[in-house]
C-alpha cells in the first residue's frame, strides 16, 4: 500500500479523474443545450385522444403535441389532489401542447396517462404558426375567398396548399415595407422635425431667411409624407390580397374558427410528412429562427436582432479595447520606471479583472450614459431634448463598459508577451542604431502580436457572455430598429440593442408563457455558445497566422 | 579608438578599474581573460550598450576619431551605427533573411529597392553566406543553422558600414567548422574594419588577432601585439593564464 502511494499512481488517477469530470461536464452541458434547442424545430407528431374527465361524464377530445412526460409516485399525485386507484404505485403523466391559446386560454396541460384513450395520429391535422396567439392545431374544413367557399375537406387542403406560398411571399413583403421602408421614412421625418426645431430656436436668423428655410423643410416633409402614403397604400393593397383568403378550422372542442391567411406564418400537416419533408421543414424553421425578428413578447419568431447586437457590440468593444490595452501595456512594461508605483498599478489592474461585472455596469450608467452621454446631448443634440440621443441606453456605452471590463485581460497578456521576448533581440536592434521607439515598433510589437491576440480572445470570450452590466447601459428587451441601417450615418451608435444573453434571461424568466419559451431558451443559448465559438475560432486563427509569420525561439 | 581611464560601476561594485588602451585602426584586437574579468563589459562600453543597464555608472572616456563617445551631445543611435556589435548567441530578427540584412538601412530611411538589393547581396557575400542563402532570401531567418545565423548577424552589422565591429565571443555557441568560417571571415573583414573581439578561446585569439589584451578582475594586466604576448609575456599572471596554469 505504502509503495503504491510512493509510486505516484494515485496522483495520476486523481488528475485523470479531475480531467474526465471536467470533460464530462462540458460535453454534457453542450449536449443538453444542443438536444433541447435543436429538437424544437423538428415537426413533432400531433396526437388526438379522448380524455375521460370523470365517472359518467362525456370524454373530451384533445389534440396536441406531447412536449414532455414524467413518471410520478402515486403518493405524490394523491397529495397533489389527483385520484389514483389503490394498489397503483406510479402514475405517468404527459404535458400536452394544445396550442389554440385564443380559444382555450391554456396551451400547455398535464394529462394522466390512465385517463387518456388510445393515441391516434390523424393525417389531416393541420398546424398553423400564426403571427399572434401562437400555434393553432385543428382540422381544415373550408377554404374561403372573400367569404365564398372555394373548397371543402380535401379540396380545401389542395386549394390552401397552392395558395400558401404566394400568401407567405406577400406577407413577407408587407413586413419588409413596414419594418424597413416605412421605418426609413419615419427616421427622415424625425430628422426633419429636429431641423425644424433647431431653426425655430435659432435667435440669430433673420425672419425672412427663417421663413424661407421653413418653407424648404415643409416641402421636404410633404414629399416624405407623399412617400409614406404611397408605401401605405401599397401595403394596404398587399394586405387585402392576403386578407381575402381565410381558413375555417375545426378545433378539438368541435367548434369552428375562421383564420385569415394574413395571420399565417407557416403551416404543415405533421402526421402526413415524409422524412425528407420534415427535414425541409426543420431547416426552414431553424433558418427563420436565426434570420427572423421576434414576435409575441420574444417567445416566438427569430433572434436576428439579438445575434446582430451581440456581434456588433463585441466588434466595437474589440476595436476600442485593443489599442488602449496594448498601449497601456507597452507603457507599463517598456517606458515606465519599474518601481513601487508601477507595481501598485499592475496589481490594481489585475484586481480590476476581479471586480463584479455589475459594478462596471453601474459605473457605465453613471459615467458613460448620464455624464458623457448627457453632455453630448446638451452640446450637440439639444434640439431633441428632453428625449435623449446619447444620454440613454446605447450600444456605444455598452461596448465601452465592456471594453473597460476586459481591459485588464488585454493589458496582462500583452505584458506577458512583451516580457517573453528575449533581450538579445532588443539589443541586436539597438546595436544596429535603432532608437528605442524604432525597436519597439519594428521588432517588439510584431513579435508580441500573438500575445495581444490571446488577450483579445480572452476579452471577446468574456464580453460575449456578459449580461449583467449591459442591462444598465444599453440592452433592451425589444429594440425597434437595428443599430445598422440604410440611413446616414448607417451605424447608429446611439441606439439601444438586443443581446443573446439578455434574450435568454428575458424569454426564460420574464415571459408570460414559460412552457412556450423553454425550447427557445435552449435554442438561443445554443446560438450564443456557437457565436462565441465562431468569434474565438476566428481570433485564434488570426493569432496562429501571426505566430507563423513571426516565428521565433520565444514561443 | 582610445580608452582613457575608464571606470565602470554596477551599483557599488566596480567592474572596470581604470582601463587605458589604444585600439589600432584596421586591425583585430582580442580581449582574453577568465570569466567575470570585465572584458565583455569593456566591449559593451565601446558602443554604449551598458546604457541599457540602469545601475551601471561610467567614468572616464572613450575616444572615437578624437571625439568622446560619452559626451552628452552624442547621439547614441548614430554612435551605434558607427560601432556595430555581434553578440555571443546568434540573434536574428523574426523576419526574412533579406529583411534582417536590410533592417539597418531601412532604419536610415532607405526605401529604394535597387540599393537594398545591392547592399543585401554585398553584405551576405562579405559574410560568406550568399551562396548558401541566395535562393531563399525571403524565408524566415530562423530556418538557418546556428553558424549561418551568426554569419547572418555579421552581415546585418556589416550592411550599415560601421567603422568598428565589436564581436562578443562570436563563436562560443558554434561547432568547430562554423567557428573556422567565422575566423576566416574576420580575416577578410579586417581589411576594412577595426575589429575588437572578446574570446574565451586562447588559440582563437592567437590565430586571428594582431593585438591581444589580457584582463583580470577589471584591470588590464597586459596589452601587446599578439606574438609578443603569447611567446614572451611580460607579466607572470599572463604567462600562468595562457599556459593554462591559472587557477
Amino acid at each position: 500500500m505504502n509503495n503504491w502511494f510512493k509510486s505516484g499512481t494515485p496522483w495520476v488517477w486523481l488528475n485523470a479523474g479531475a480531467v474526465s469530470i471536467s470533460l464530462v461536464m462540458v460535453v454534457g452541458l453542450l449536449l443538453m443545450i444542443a438536444v433541447n434547442g435543436l429538437g424544437h424545430f423538428w415537426p413533432q407528431a400531433v396526437i388526438e385522444f379522448e380524455h375521460r374527465t370523470g365517472e359518467g361524464a362525456e370524454p373530451e377530445r384533445v389534440i396536441g403535441e406531447v412536449s414532455r412526460s414524467e413518471t410520478m409516485t402515486a403518493a405524490a399525485m394523491r397529495e397533489a389532489g389527483y385520484e389514483v386507484p389503490e394498489g397503483q404505485d406510479v402514475v405517468v403523466r404527459h404535458l400536452v401542447k394544445r396550442g389554440n391559446r385564443d380559444v382555450t386560454g391554456r396551451d400547455f396541460v398535464w394529462y394522466i396517462e390512465d385517463a387518456m384513450g388510445e393515441w391516434r395520429y390523424p393525417e389531416d391535422i393541420l398546424v398553423l404558426e400564426r403571427t399572434t396567439w401562437g400555434d393553432f392545431f385543428g382540422y381544415l374544413r373550408e377554404f374561403r375567398s372573400n367569404g365564398e367557399v372555394i373548397g371543402e375537406g380535401r379540396a380545401a387542403r389542395d386549394a390552401f396548399e397552392t395558395r400558401l406560398p404566394e400568401s407567405l411571399a406577400i406577407t413577407r413583403e408587407i413586413q419588409q415595407i413596414e419594418r424597413f421602408d416605412i421605418g426609413n421614412v419615419n427616421f427622415q421625418m424625425e430628422q426633419l422635425r429636429l431641423q425644424r426645431r433647431a431653426l425655430e430656436r435659432n435667435p440669430e436668423l433673420a425672419d425672412a431667411e427663417r421663413e424661407e428655410r421653413l418653407a424648404e423643410l415643409t416641402a421636404q416633409r410633404d414629399e416624405l409624407q407623399a412617400q409614406y402614403r404611397e408605401l401605405e397604400s401599397r401595403r394596404n393593397e398587399l394586405r387585402s390580397q392576403v386578407r381575402g383568403f381565410s381558413l375555417l378550422m375545426e378545433t378539438m372542442e368541435g367548434e369552428t374558427r375562421e383564420i385569415s391567411m394574413a395571420d399565417v406564418v407557416s403551416a404543415w400537416y405533421p402526421n402526413d410528412m415524409s422524412v425528407a419533408q420534415k427535414m425541409g421543414h426543420y431547416v426552414r424553421s431553424f433558418w427563420d429562427f436565426i434570420s427572423g425578428f421576434p414576435r409575441e413578447a420574444n417567445t416566438e419568431g427569430g433572434i436576428l436582432p439579438a445575434i446582430f447586437g451581440t456581434v456588433l457590440m463585441v466588434i466595437i468593444m474589440s476595436i476600442v479595447v485593443t489599442p488602449f490595452g496594448v498601449l497601456a501595456a507597452i507603457y507599463l512594461r517598456e517606458y515606465a520606471r519599474q518601481g513601487p508605483l508601477v507595481r501598485t498599478i499592475r496589481i490594481s489592474v489585475n484586481n480590476l479583472a476581479g471586480v463584479p461585472s455589475i459594478v462596471f455596469g453601474v459605473f457605465g450608467l453613471g459615467f458613460f450614459v448620464y455624464f458623457v452621454g448627457g453632455g453630448i446631448d446638451r452640446m450637440f443634440y439639444a434640439d431633441a431634448l428632453p428625449a435623449p440621443t446619447f444620454g440613454g441606453p446605447a450600444i456605444i456605452w455598452a461596448s465601452l463598459t465592456l471594453a473597460l471590463l476586459t481591459l485588464p485581460v488585454v493589458i496582462v497578456s500583452t505584458e506577458e508577451g512583451l516580457t517573453r521576448i528575449p533581450s538579445t533581440i532588443r539589443q541586436g536592434s539597438l546595436a544596429l542604431g535603432a532608437t528605442k521607439a524604432e525597436t519597439l515598433w519594428r521588432i517588439i510589437v510584431p513579435l508580441s502580436a500573438p500575445a495581444m491576440m490571446t488577450g483579445l480572445i480572452l476579452a471577446v470570450a468574456r464580453a460575449a457572455g456578459e449580461v449583467a452590466p449591459l442591462m444598465l447601459v444599453g440592452v433592451v428587451k425589444l429594440a425597434p430598429s437595428l443599430p445598422v441601417d440604410s440611413n446616414f450615418p448607417y451605424l447608429h451608435l446611439d441606439r439601444a440593442f438586443m443581446h443573446l444573453g439578455f434574450h435568454i434571461f428575458d424569454v426564460g424568466f420574464q415571459s408570460p408563457n414559460v412552457e412556450a419559451g423553454r425550447p427557445l431558451v435552449y435554442a438561443t443559448a445554443l446560438i450564443l455558445v456557437l457565436l462565441i465559438i465562431v468569434l474565438n475560432v476566428t481570433a485564434i486563427s488570426i493569432r496562429n497566422h501571426l505566430r507563423e509569420k513571426y516565428k521565433s525561439d520565444s514561443d | 579608438m582610445e580608452v582613457r581611464d575608464l571606470k565602470l560601476y554596477y551599483g557599488n561594485d566596480q567592474a572596470l578599474k581604470g582601463i587605458n588602451m589604444m585600439i589600432p585602426k584596421g586591425r583585430i584586437t582580442a580581449f582574453i581573460g577568465p570569466s567575470g574579468c570585465g572584458k565583455s563589459t569593456l566591449l559593451r562600453c565601446m558602443n554604449r550598450m551598458n546604457d541599457l543597464i540602469d545601475t551601471a555608472r561610467i567614468e572616464g572616456e572613450i575616444l572615437l576619431d578624437g571625439g568622446n563617445i560619452y559626451d552628452p551631445k552624442v547621439d547614441v543611435a548614430e554612435l551605434r551605427r558607427r560601432v556595430g556589435m555581434v553578440f555571443q548567441k546568434p540573434n536574428p530578427f523574426p523576419k526574412s533573411i533579406y529583411e534582417n540584412v536590410a533592417y539597418g538601412l531601412r532604419l536610415q530611411g532607405v526605401k529604394n529597392r535597387r540599393i537594398l538589393d545591392e547592399v543585401v547581396e554585398k553584405s551576405l557575400k562579405r559574410a560568406a553566406l550568399w551562396d548558401e542563402v541566395k535562393d531563399r532570401l525571403h524565408e524566415n531567418a530562423f530556418g538557418l543553422s546556428g553558424g549561418q545565423q551568426q554569419r547572418l548577424v555579421i552581415a546585418r552589422a556589416v550592411a550599415i558600414e560601421p567603422e568598428v565591429l565589436l564581436l562578443d565571443e562570436p563563436a562560443s555557441a558554434l561547432d568547430p567548422l562554423a567557428t573556422l568560417k567565422i575566423e576566416e571571415l574576420m580575416f577578410e573583414l579586417k581589411e576594412e574594419y577595426t575589429i575588437v573581439i572578446v574570446t574565451h578561446n586562447m588559440q582563437q585569439a592567437a590565430r586571428v588577432s594582431d593585438y591581444t589584451a589580457f584582463m583580470y578582475l577589471g584591470e588590464l594586466v597586459e596589452y601587446a601585439d599578439t606574438d609578443t604576448l603569447f611567446t614572451t609575456p611580460a607579466k607572470k599572471q599572463t604567462e600562468d593564464y595562457i599556459t593554462g596554469r591559472y587557477g
